[in-house]
């Protein structure tokens, strides 16, 4: 009787087991400049997570998205973490668009050894954290990357020849400063002056006169959606219109209504682009995006377009490593990420996306130039 | 070239931190409180006016001028529910309760205005002019000749109409001035309703310049408050005065030395100028009889 007992209990166990859903987390800005970030990253998780779960979910459980907003702050971002790891157990942890927050996170979930994955903020520290194991992984562009990428682009297209820098003053702004003075040095080159800026400066002609008097022929820009709008809008009051080769800040939010008409003349890097032709998995994505989110009626009503795809992918990955784990321990989905072989996604088609000296899944071959046409991010040069 | 721009920038900054320092001194000569929550205010100019103008589609004159009465209507509000009660017993609480109470407008905007912040363009003020070679927009000239025309408004106000006079008694003997029949109540109010008047101001007219959002008038309220403290917080046109140094130092520091040193610097001269100056650079010591 006793071993029946035991034998019923122990199936109402791994019946409750398998009702309980994966608890996916997601610590994001959900509100303040950097929101459309958030509800990007969001969008994405939540149609790959609806494709997944219609083929059965993972190791039979269906998969559930648990949000929390950041504020773009490191503190709420490191609260918000703490919750989703302690009290909601989730399996594997999200991040957002800002670096300083995922650094803030970083520390926890390396102690924790909840697997960490970054579909956006692009601050080199977040993977090369120096821990062992490290438990962080990326599915998005990459600073020091990044970096040599938009020097390349600013000699090419712009035949620049003395770049200055203007960067958002935070860990971000600095990630990027050591980045781009690492991809000049290598060339034998030097920056016609580091400028930086607070998020919250009205006023940034002092800062780009000093650049401007020190012959600067192109400016290299760091910055979220609301401080690079600033620089536009200083540079407009100026009268001065260098080249503007950005990181990938102005995608964020309304960057074309902040920063007004010039917001055209800033060229930014992306992983992805839904214009253009599509591979089948962009359509079925777009598909998906259009039939989930009334507000999506083209692709370029999906913005900014690199949270979705970066989610999207990073999230199907994820959904990969925990089956290749066979269970939600998170030392064991981390060796399950290694354990990826090939996987058609959207950016691209991963092969073996992560090795344990390489956290990072997209590199330079997978960047898209991009500019706002009106509200719109379209590659550099395409009409609507 | 460099030094030009950078006055120029100055001067603009320079005179909304002076009108939103003024804010605190008219409260402050009336009433010894001020509403703490000021960045607040300035916030809910920005946010009525933008409501106006853009989603409602109203010309901008009286698109600016309900949302200056709105904010005026929002100071009297504040004088009542969160200095008036507790300055009434003698306790300092008005102190937390102005800022919990902009901590509220905050939020308030936030939930409904929205989260993302908004650019509010003007037609008048994207065209721009050349001075002493460099290209100065019309804002940025606008914004210097409003704020300081505002202040003399404010001047001639306390010196010429009978409520300013009314308030100036009351300033210098409350009790006197109950006894000769000034409603003192309404004085404090009406110092109130100036206030976040002013700082209703600044935030129309630097809403152009930068974005309209909720924590947008955060920094703005604390670099006024030192600004009302530097020019010594009992002299109007010290405080003004104090806020274009202010202004221009920080533009100046930026323009000279960098962008890295601006913050540690203009905060350490605004501690040097306190120490050698205790009642600000223009206050007087406050003479106690007894």
């Amino acid at each position: 009787m006793k071993l029946l007992l035991a034998a019923f209990a122990f199936l109402l166990g791994i019946s409750n087991a398998n009702a309980q859903t994966i608890k996916i987390g997601l610590v994001t800005a959900l509100s303040g400049q950097s929101a459309r970030a958030g509800e990007a990253i969001t969008r994405g998780l939540t149609v790959a997570i609806e494709e997944i779960n219609a083929k059965g979910g993972v190791l039979g459980r269906k998969l559930e998205l648990v949000r929390r907003d950041d504020e773009a702050t490191p503190a709420k971002g490191v609260i918000a973490a703490r919750e989703l790891v302690f009290r909601e157990k989730v399996a594997v942890l999200f991040g957002g668009l800002d670096t300083p927050v995922s650094l803030a996170i970083v520390p926890i979930v390396n102690q924790e050894k909840v697997p960490f994955m970054g579909p956006w903020a692009a601050g080199t520290p977040i993977t090369k954290n120096g821990a062992n194991p490290n438990f962080v992984f990326r599915v998005s562009a990459v600073d020091e990357i990044v970096n040599r990428a938009m020097l390349q682009y600013a000699q090419k297209t712009f035949n620049a020849k003395n770049c200055g820098m203007i960067l958002v003053n935070n860990p971000w702004g600095e990630s990027n400063e050591k980045g781009l003075l690492a991809a000049l040095g290598a060339k034998g080159m030097k920056p016609a002056g580091i400028e930086k800026f607070e998020g919250n400066d009205v006023d940034v002609v002092p800062q780009l006169t000093r650049l401007k008097n020190a012959g600067a022929d192109c400016l290299f820009l760091v910055g979220n959606v609301g401080p690079s709008a600033q620089v536009v809008k200083s540079l407009d009051r100026m009268g001065w219109k260098p080249p503007i080769v950005s990181h990938w800040g102005p995608a964020g939010g309304r960057f074309t209504e902040l920063a007004g008409p010039s917001a055209k003349d800033v060229h930014f890097v992306q992983t992805y682009s839904f214009f253009g032709k599509q591979t089948p998995v962009g359509q079925k994505v777009l598909k998906a995006l259009m039939a989930k989110y009334p507000d999506i009626k083209s692709p370029g009503d999906v913005t900014p377009a690199v949270g979705v795809a970066n989610a999207y992918d990073a999230m199907m990955l994820t959904a990969m490593a925990i089956q290749n784990a066979g269970s939600t321990d998170g030392a064991k989905i981390r060796e399950g990420y290694y354990k990826i072989g090939q996987y058609q996604g959207l950016i691209k088609t991963y092969n073996k996306p992560f090795t344990p000296g390489n956290h990072d899944a997209v590199n330079e071959n997978d960047y898209v130039w991009t500019q706002f046409i009106d509200n719109q991010i379209l590659p550099v040069g395409m009409k609507k | 070239m460099l030094v030009t721009s950078a006055l120029i920038t100055g001067l603009a900054l320079g005179s909304m931190y002076g009108l939103l320092a003024l804010g605190f001194y008219i409260t402050y000569a009336v009433s010894s409180t001020v509403n703490f929550a000021q960045g607040s205010s300035m916030m809910l100019g920005a946010v009525f006016a933008y409501t106006f103008a853009v989603t409602l589609g109203w010309p901008f004159l009286p698109a600016a001028l309900l949302a200056l009465a709105l904010c005026a209507l929002y100071g009297m509000l504040v004088e009542l529910l969160a200095v008036r009660p507790f300055a009434r017993r003698g306790s300092s609480a008005w102190l937390m309760a102005t800022v919990a109470l902009g901590i509220i407008a905050d939020n308030t905007v936030l939930f409904t205005f929205g989260k993302e912040p908004r650019g509010f363009s003007l037609a008048w003020a994207t065209g721009s002019v050349q001075i002493a070679g460099i290209n100065v927009s019309h804002l940025q000239i606008a914004i210097p000749v409003v704020g300081l025309s505002l202040a003399a408004a404010l001047h001639l106000f306390s010196r010429k109409t009978r409520p300013g006079k009314a308030m100036l008694a009351v300033v210098q003997n409350p009790d006197a001035a109950r006894l000769m029949g000034i409603n003192v109540p309404l004085a404090i109010s009406i110092a109130y309703a100036a206030s976040t008047l002013l700082a209703g101001a600044a935030g129309i007219m630097i809403a152009p310049l930068f974005n309209v959002h909720s924590d947008m008038g955060t920094l703005f309220g604390l670099k006024a408050f030192a600004v009302a403290i530097l020019g010594g917080i009992t002299s109007a046109w010290g405080v003004m005065l104090a806020g274009l140094i202010f202004g221009l130092t920080e533009s100046l520091i930026t323009a000279l030395l960098g962008s890295a040193y601006t913050q540690i610097l203009s905060f350490a001269l605004v501690i040097v100028a306190l120490a050698l100056m205790p009642n600000g650079l223009f206050g007087r010591a406050e003479v106690k009889k007894v």
